[in-house]
């Protein structure tokens, strides 16, 4: 099933080059609609005010965690289907478990490679 | 056995208690007298080593000019990766536009190539995770040496400095379990995180 590729998507990431190596990735995957946040409050802002059908967020951010921006998601009414996959360097099983029960839709461990990012998000999307 | 930690006592604090004990045993002394006394004078001996021993580690230094220039290394570490990292990155957007002018096969392989390129300056930003680590470690190490020095060091007698405390921030789930990159032999597959996802289902 091809994916929407018009829709807006989110990266959040307090790396400026990561920021910049996930949107290259996703202009490769034809995702041309991408905004940036650099930590969680800056993302959450952005997607009450926005219009986003995907969310790519890293986890260990300063002041709000990819994990505490999930559960903020989750617990909003109006963005609480939006996909969301967590990318970061935790790779831990507590930390897995914990995105999977606030509600992650897939998660990447960095660093990961341009086929991952494009099954994860093509599985998301797909069963959106 | 002297406790010093328990009794909050500085070094001077006990060599005077030691000394007060020294004057006071006056006279004939008994056999047990004499050990104590023994006893004593060794262990004002031992405090006045170990104050010496303290003063000449010049621990001041550590905190004064080793760590903070080692942090600064390391922040400059992460400035030279970052702007190293961002050259590169010109140059495989600088490839990418130029895809459309060259064949198709050649194209695939520009394509594959910038790719891969991309995949690998993922590393700065691991690499400057780990950075961060240290750098919060060997501050842990100057917030222990600071105690240290105040109890043991030069001016240990002198009134405590009352720090003023930082507003408690909760501490969220998410920043509990924000532990940045596990060592290699430690950390989790892409493979095993999928089996764990899966296993959710």
């Amino acid at each position: 099933m091809a994916m929407d590729t018009n829709m807006n998507v989110l990266i959040v990431d307090d790396y400026k080059t990561m920021l910049r190596i996930i949107r290259n990735l996703l202009k490769q995957l034809e995702f041309d609609n991408v905004e940036e946040a650099t930590d969680g409050q800056e993302a959450l802002a952005k997607l009450r005010a926005g219009n986003f059908g995907l969310v790519i967020s890293d986890w260990n951010m300063e002041p709000m965690t990819g994990l505490d921006l999930l559960k903020e998601v989750r617990a909003d009414a109006r963005l609480k289907h939006l996909p969301f996959i967590m990318i970061t360097a935790e790779s831990k099983t507590e930390n897995v478990v914990a995105a999977k029960q606030a509600g992650v839709s897939n998660y990447i461990v960095k660093p990961f490679n341009a086929e991952t990012l494009r099954e994860k998000i093509e599985k998301v999307l797909v069963h959106a | 056995m002297l406790d010093v930690h328990s009794n909050g006592s500085s070094p001077d604090a006990i060599e005077q208690a030691v000394r007060q004990v020294l004057g006071s045993l006056a006279g004939d002394m008994t056999t047990t007298e004499a050990a104590l006394l023994s006893e004593l004078e060794a262990l004002g001996r031992e405090v006045q080593r170990a104050k010496t021993e303290i003063a000449a580690l010049r621990v001041d230094d550590i905190n004064e000019s080793h760590i903070p220039r080692a942090t600064d290394e390391l922040d400059a570490v992460v400035e030279h990766t970052a702007n190293a990292t961002n050259e590169i990155l010109d140059v495989c957007e600088g490839l990418e536009a130029m895809q459309s002018r060259v064949p198709a096969a050649e194209s695939e392989k520009l394509a594959a190539a910038v790719t891969r390129i991309y995949e690998a300056c993922s590393f700065q930003d691991i690499t400057g995770q780990r950075i961060s680590k240290v750098v919060a470690a060997l501050k842990a190490i100057e917030s222990r040496v600071a105690a240290v020095t105040a109890r043991f060091g030069p001016g240990a007698d002198a009134p405590p400095v009352v720090e003023v405390s930082a507003p408690v921030t909760p501490v969220t789930q998410g920043r509990a379990l924000a532990n940045g990159p596990q060592l290699p032999s430690s950390a989790s597959s892409q493979a095993e995180i999928d089996k764990l996802l899966a296993s959710f289902d």
